[in-house]
């Protein structure tokens, strides 16, 4: 049976936050492959999509080990760091403080770095353009396995957690496929922002079972920490809103 | 070795962005675990100051860096 207080937002956070990993990785990967050719570009991405499943099938049940109150620790500090480093730049980006992360820009950036660089081939490859691809596909795919790991195994729910990073998948290959340019449209700070949040309430949740303190409402206390996280930091983006504003007008 | 420093160091930079915020939230868990076993208050109220200082933690780190940026 499933437990919807911590499935719902565990299935959700997986999906979210793999969603802009994958928008960022697709970037590169289509830079690579109008650039280079689309052989090294999907072969790259293939080959480092396949360690990244390897990763979660090795890692996963290994957890399963240890103690739960350490494995609850240990992955509730390193979630709750994740979580609010994502969270503290969305809320400075949409408060106007730090730029917005452009696809567009990036994309370019990419696509300039890969004609200018030299082409070498190993058994026929184009290694640059396969490692390129490898190389976006995995530093973007560890942070998916990270949070698949963190929010489905210490709860019991891998294989939805493990779904929802699949369904953002899906739906990234098939956005590529039918534009074949960057998602420059997606609204990818406030789903930063909602990752954050969610991520943030997950990491002191298990803190807390991990220190042994009992969370008013049981499992059902995540929401809240969820509703706590969003008003902390929907307040913050006004105040430092205003803030910056103040002080330019000082300065 | 450069290659494996280079990994090490990305490694660390998917939890540590701002090195103020990550030392302030690991010593507010170091306390949550270490302290807040043993003083006599009800556990739940314990679990709503573990929110409680995560929120402060974040706020005063917003806050500063919404002040040093604007005034680069």
């Amino acid at each position: 049976m499933i437990d919807w207080a911590h499935a719902g937002p565990s299935v959700l956070a997986a999906f979210l936050a793999s969603l802009v990993e994958f928008v960022e990785a697709l970037t590169v990967v289509l830079a690579v492959g109008a650039i280079r050719g689309w052989r090294p570009a999907l072969a790259g991405a293939g080959l480092a999509l396949a360690t990244l499943a390897i990763l979660v099938i090795a890692l996963g049940p290994a957890l399963a080990r240890i103690p739960l109150a350490t494995v609850q620790l240990v992955v509730g500090t390193l979630l709750l760091l994740f979580g609010l480093r994502w969270l503290r730049k969305a809320i400075l980006r949409a408060a106007g403080i730090i730029p917005l992360h452009d696809e567009t820009a990036a994309y370019a950036a990419e696509a300039d770095l890969l004609s200018h660089s030299p082409r070498r081939f190993l058994a026929g490859w184009d290694t640059v353009a396969v490692s390129a691809s490898f190389k976006i596909v995995m530093l973007e795919g560890i942070e998916v396995v990270f949070i698949v790991i963190a929010i489905g195994a210490v709860s019991g729910l891998l294989v939805p957690a493990g779904l929802g990073a699949g369904a953002a998948l899906l739906v990234v290959i098939a956005l590529g496929i039918a534009l074949h340019r960057p998602l420059a449209r997606i609204p990818e700070n406030t789903l930063k922002f909602l990752v954050g949040v969610l991520l943030s309430a997950f990491g002191a949740f298990w803190v807390g079972e991990g220190a042994g303190l009992d969370w008013p409402g049981a499992d059902w206390s995540i929401l809240a920490l969820i509703a706590g996280f969003l008003a902390v930091a929907l307040t913050m983006v006004a105040l430092c809103r205003v803030r910056s504003i103040d002080l330019e007008r000082l300065t | 070795m450069k290659r494996m420093l280079a990994a090490a160091r990305e490694l660390v930079a998917l939890f540590v962005d701002d090195g103020s915020l990550a030392i302030a939230v690991l010593a507010w868990v170091a306390i949550a675990t270490l302290a807040f076993p043993v003083l006599p208050i009800d556990s739940g109220w314990l679990a709503v100051a573990l929110f409680a200082g995560l929120a402060l933690i974040l706020t005063k780190n917003l806050l500063r860096a919404a002040r040093s940026r604007t005034r680069r």
